[in-house]
């Protein structure tokens, strides 16, 4: 459980950091808050020949309000998603999933870029990101990109990125009136990745929903924003019109099987889920009860 | 805590005042590992010391064709790349059988596999080096051409016909059954009713915090061979060593110094250790091998592998008329070394129906091999399995005659003026407390309000239920337990006390330490005894050239045995000094004492003379003494238990817990355990004994599982996928006592190391079978998974 040997440069700008990834190609790791990279690179399911240190870049540090747009650095770590006023104002699902992410000790080197670029599928935060309809800011040689959420993430591990691009900054629409949201999710102890999770951000008028995103993670091979939330907006919900909205979620999820549940088991678990989330954002607890398939 | 014996009319050695017994006083090594101080075996640095790591089989079972380690023996760093045949040469291989298990059998087992690797993880070749990353990178260019070999996995096929050998010259996959009829099983069932359950438990793992860890430095020019090595049992490793390297005992010193936890895990002989040994002696320098936590799940014990068809025979009346089992458990391609891989289904056979005094008893077991690692002992051997089996069985016989689980046993539990007396599989109890325990069980967690507020809970769709669990536990084992069986295992441990020229105390103990807390409760002893001040009490452990011959800490025996040496060892040493007071004071002994660190009158307390005064005169001023004196100012006394083979505890625990039907997640919301380890020498580190436990069994209740493929990989071999209790989990685990002590030592403690585990996932269990009752679920498999529990429920 020693890494293999590797050079290692610490990045002194996203320039700087850009050049390096450029000259390296694929050959090179962006180090971020290590708490993936140094795992895999330990058990050797990693050999990068050169690591490129992001820590040190100011540029992509720091949470600010800009105009309607939570802007959030690549290098924000966990800890301080948890604790910022901004997060809690704006977009408060961030705190409440990222207080699922592992444990005090990974959340304080963790960061907001490193978790999104390493893509696993059952992590927090790329679904709340795909529930909170965010872009991904990406810097390359070519300049900047932004990226949809719900475009970035391609697979198990993969997104968008380029080896040589860096995730700077995430933006996230700021919460409006009516704003809501859930999180909950079934982990085996605290702090594990999960079995399967909801995030979800919703507009709540009059008892209905004008709008709702509801981002399932580990329930496929990326965080999936679930198109059965569609039959429950601007509609009045009923018992039957959720339980046909759990049919038609368990119908469009394709889950993996793994140590921890079936695909049988994701499926109905992804719809207590939605049972919840529904009657917790709407206040109904009869809803909870209500339905099994 | 609830004394169930009066009282002896005069004070013992333990009561005198100034006792340290029974208090709960900081352990003497608390400050050195809280200050980074330990010493650890991976903190050991020799001069000349190289690493070793192990090529491992990454199949379950492999012909090993051809080993082609040219380019790694040619990177920089590598000292050597040593494969089995070449380490063959040094060291012998083993058998590990015991005479007293009749029928055992096992094949010969290498320090490094000889053409055969017999399951995933067993060492092919070694890589020696300068550092263990450069081992790594050279063991990357170790080629090993492989010819898989079909692979016995299912412990329920192995004995097939069709099922191929493991071991062509043992004949076949039986590595040892057992069976036992007692009393008539098969009238006793016939005339009540019967439940029959099959009990699945899921093969798991000690996960110590420290791997497992040596440095061998074998001295050519002294012949001889130092083993620095976290291990709970230094003379055994010694004994082992030797005969396999061909040297006299004389020749090996073992030296265990601070050990991050056993459990169980570091009392066995492992390949990998053998192989550092013999690898030192091969290369002439100071070897040092680290398990990292990969190796660890793939090599260190495991542990309860066992399927378990359980009958129960219950009247109307609630009597319960018999048990009966038939085991079955599959322990890997060897049975381990020296203490075997038949001890923990044994156990199952001796401990099934303990607490009960039914009389009729039928068991079989059958111990299989199967190309997976080895399975031994870890941390309350076989009781988890038996105590799984018997509390299941009687709550569904409870619950079959609509009985509340707490009747059921007050009426069939051995009555706690019963004793001495015997079990139908002959193990002999001497004073257990099964009665005023449960007494003591349900006024801690007030059971009928319990009860209630269940009742209420369920009509709002909250399901909570309450389990209980009986249990016996072996401690303070005898030579019965592998001395009998030919094993070079001591029963009997020594100390011995002196008294240095300042007053103070050096004590060597056989016993050893590895976080339970045995250089406490030996200083508690100690300084109650000789009446001197406990920070006045070095204790010395882990050093076959400096202490007495002895066991170490295993079998829950540290406290039992190696303290009632300690106990008897400063008596006697306490004689001597009282002897030489007399002496100088013109006194007569018996009217003398010591007291805070001074001897005084016996009668008025007056002080005399103090310690550190006496062993001046004595060490330095002899010449002023009477003529004839020669003080003796050490001494040493062994201890084994002789009358009786173990001495038993007993207790019980309840859980207290909600299920989640909807998704199959359990929330433990409280714990309770009342045990009877006899005298209790330390109240913490007895409680925090019995907590550790209790957590080791709530790990396997609803955690901890060795999770292998079809093809004998394990696929869970990390600590993100093998799950171990964590704190965020855990609930509060309260505890009580009921004291009993075994009056075959003056000490009177019984071992309190293993109670908390052997009871726990039955309790668990019991109570996640109570929460389902509404919705006629029953499961008896372990670990309960949330998609075991939504199977179970008909969710999925
Ligand atoms: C015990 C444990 C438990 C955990 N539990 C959870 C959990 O429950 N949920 C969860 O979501 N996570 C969990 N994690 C992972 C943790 O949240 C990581 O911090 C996170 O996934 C990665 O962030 P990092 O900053 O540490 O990234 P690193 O480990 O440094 O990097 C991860 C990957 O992202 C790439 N990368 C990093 N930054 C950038 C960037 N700016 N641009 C481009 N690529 C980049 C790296 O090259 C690497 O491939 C756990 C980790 C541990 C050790």
């Amino acid at each position: 459980m020693k890494a293999a040997a590797f050079a290692y440069a610490r990045a002194t700008s996203v320039m700087n950091a850009l050049e390096l990834l450029a000259a390296h190609g694929d050959r090179a790791k962006v180090l971020s808050g290590g708490q993936s990279l140094m795992p895999a690179m330990n058990l050797r399911l990693l050999s990068p020949d050169i690591l490129v240190d992001v820590g040190g870049l100011a540029e992509l540090r720091g949470i600010a309000v800009r105009g309607n747009l939570l802007v959030v650095g690549a290098l924000t770590r966990h800890v301080d998603l948890l604790r910022s006023p901004e997060v809690a104002l704006h977009a408060s699902l961030l705190r409440d999933a990222v207080a699922h992410v592992a444990h005090p000790a990974i959340r304080n080197r963790g960061t907001i870029g490193g978790s999104l670029a390493h893509a696993d599928p059952a992590s927090e935060l790329p679904a709340c990101v795909v529930a909170l309809g965010a872009t991904i800011v990406v810097r390359g040689p070519a300049g900047e990109r932004r990226i949809a959420a719900t475009e970035f993430f391609k697979g198990i591990y993969e997104t968008a990125l380029s080896p040589d691009e860096l995730l700077v900054a995430v933006e996230v629409p700021v919460a409006g009136r009516g704003a809501t949201f859930f999180f909950q999710e079934y982990a085996r102890r605290h702090g594990d990745y999960a079995v399967v999770g909801l995030a979800a951000s919703a507009v709540v008028a009059a008892g209905r929903f004008s709008d709702l995103r509801l981002g399932f993670f580990a329930v496929g091979d990326r965080p999936l924003l679930a198109a059965a939330a569609g039959k429950l907006i601007n509609a009045s919900v009923t018992s039957a019109l959720l339980a046909e909205a759990a049919t038609a979620l368990a119908d469009e999820l394709d889950p993996q099987e793994d140590q921890q549940a079936s695909p049988a088991m994701r499926r109905h678990l992804a719809t207590v889920l939605l049972r919840r989330c529904v009657a917790a954002l709407l206040a109904r607890s009869e809803l909870e009860a209500g339905v099994t398939r | 805590m609830t004394v169930t014996r009066a009282p002896a009319e005069t004070l013992s050695v333990l009561d005198r005042p100034n006792s340290y017994i029974g208090k709960t006083v900081p352990r003497p090594n608390l400050d050195r590992l809280l200050q980074g101080r330990g010493q650890y075996v991976s903190d050991l640095e020799l001069p000349r010391m190289a690493h070793v790591v192990f090529l491992r089989s990454p199949y379950a079972h492999a012909r090993i064709v051809a080993i082609d380690a040219d380019a790694a023996r040619r990177m920089s760093g590598v000292i050597a790349v040593v494969t089995g045949r070449e380490l063959e040469a040094v060291i012998t291989p083993w058998v590990g059988v015991l005479s007293h298990l009749k029928g055992l059998k096992s094949a010969p087992q290498h320090a490094i596999a000889v053409d055969r690797a017999c399951w995933q993880g067993e060492a092919v070749a070694a890589i020696v080096a300068t550092s263990r990353a450069a081992a790594e990178d050279a063991m990357e260019h170790v080629v090993v051409d492989y010819e898989e070999l079909a692979a016995v996995t299912d412990m329920r096929t192995a004995l097939d016909p069709a099922t191929p050998v493991i071991h062509a010259s043992l004949g076949d996959n039986l590595a040892f059954e057992r069976t036992l009829d007692a009393g008539d099983v098969d009238q006793a069932l016939s005339d009540s009713e019967v439940v029959e359950a099959e009990f699945v438990f899921g093969r798991h793992t000690g996960v110590t915090l420290e791997p497992r860890a040596v440095v061998a430095d074998w001295n050519a020019a002294e012949a001889r061979l130092t083993i620095y090595q976290g291990t709970q049992a230094p003379h055994m490793v010694q004994n082992i060593a030797a005969l396999h390297l061909r040297l006299k005992e004389a020749q090996v010193r073992v030296v265990c110094k601070d050990v991050g936890g056993s459990f169980g895990i570091k009392v066995h002989i492992y390949a990998d250790e053998m192989a550092t040994y013999a690898l030192s002696k091969l290369l002439r320098r100071p070897i040092k091998f680290v398990a990292d936590r990969v190796e660890s799940f793939n090599t260190d014990i495991h542990a309860r592998d066992h399927r378990c068809r359980g009958r129960i025979g219950v009247r109307s009346d609630g009597t319960i008329t018999a048990f009966e089992i038939d085991d079955l458990t599959g322990i890997g391609p060897y049975s381990m070394y020296p203490r075997t891989s038949a001890i923990e289904a044994n156990q199952v056979v001796n401990l099934v129906g303990g607490p009960y005094v039914t009389a009729n008893y039928r068991a079989r077991a059958r111990v299989v091999f199967q190309n997976k690692n080895v399975m031994c002992q870890y941390r309350a051997v076989g009781h988890p399995i038996a105590c799984s089996i018997t509390e299941g069985l009687v709550d569904l016989a409870a619950s079959k005659i609509g009985m509340d689980p707490v009747e059921i046993r007050r009426r069939n539990l051995i009555s706690d003026d019963a004793y001495p007396c015997a079990s139908p599989s002959g193990m002999k109890f001497e004073q257990l407390s099964h009665h005023a325990s449960l007494a003591k069980l349900l006024q801690m967690m007030d059971y009928g309000a319990l009860r209630a507020e269940q009742a209420a809970l369920r009509t709002r769709n909250i399901h909570r239920g309450i389990g209980f669990a009986s249990f016996i536990e072996v401690t303070n084992p005898s030579a019965t337990f592998y001395g009998v069986g030919g094993a070079k295992i001591s029963s009997q441990d020594g100390v011995a006390v002196r008294l240095d020229a300042q007053g103070s105390v050096i004590c060597q103990t056989s016993i050893t330490e590895q976080g339970q807390g045995s250089e406490s409760l030996t200083a508690q002893i100690v300084g109650s005894v000789l009446g001197v001040s406990m920070e006045r009490v070095r204790v010395i452990l882990g050093d076959t050239d400096n202490t007495p011959y002895g066991g170490g800490t295993w079998a829950s025996r540290g406290a039992g045995i190696g303290g009632e040496a300690a106990l008897q060892a400063a008596k006697a040493l306490r004689q001597n000094i009282l002897d030489v007071a007399a002496a100088i004071l013109q006194s007569r002994p018996a009217g003398l004492d010591i007291v805070n660190n001074r001897i005084v009158n016996a009668d008025d307390g007056a002080p005399r003379i103090e310690l550190n005064e006496l062993a001046r005169i004595v060490y330095f001023r002899p010449d002023t003494l009477p003529p004839g004196i020669q003080p003796e100012l050490m001494a040493t006394r062994h201890f084994v238990p002789r009358q009786y083979p173990f001495a038993f505890t007993n207790g019980v625990q309840a859980s207290w817990l909600e299920v989640d039907t909807e998704t199959g997640f359990v929330t433990l919301l409280k714990h309770w355990v009342v045990e009877d380890c006899g005298t209790i020498i330390n109240p913490q580190l007895v409680d925090e004994q019995i907590r550790g436990g209790v957590v080791q069994g709530l790990g396997a209740a609803l955690f901890e599982k060795c999770i292998y493929d079809e093809r004998g990989q394990l696929t869970n071999a990390n600590m993100a996928d093998y799950l171990v209790p964590m704190s965020g989990e855990m609930p509060d685990i309260e505890i009580g006592h009921v004291v009993s002590p075994t009056q075959e030592t003056e000490l009177g403690a019984k071992g309190a190391g293993e109670a908390g585990t052997a009871g726990a996932a039955a309790a668990v269990a019991n109570a996640v079978n109570d929460a389902l009752r509404p919705f006629g679920a029953t499961i008896t498999e372990i670990p309960l998974t949330p998609q075991v529990i939504l199977t179970a429920l008909g969710r999925i």
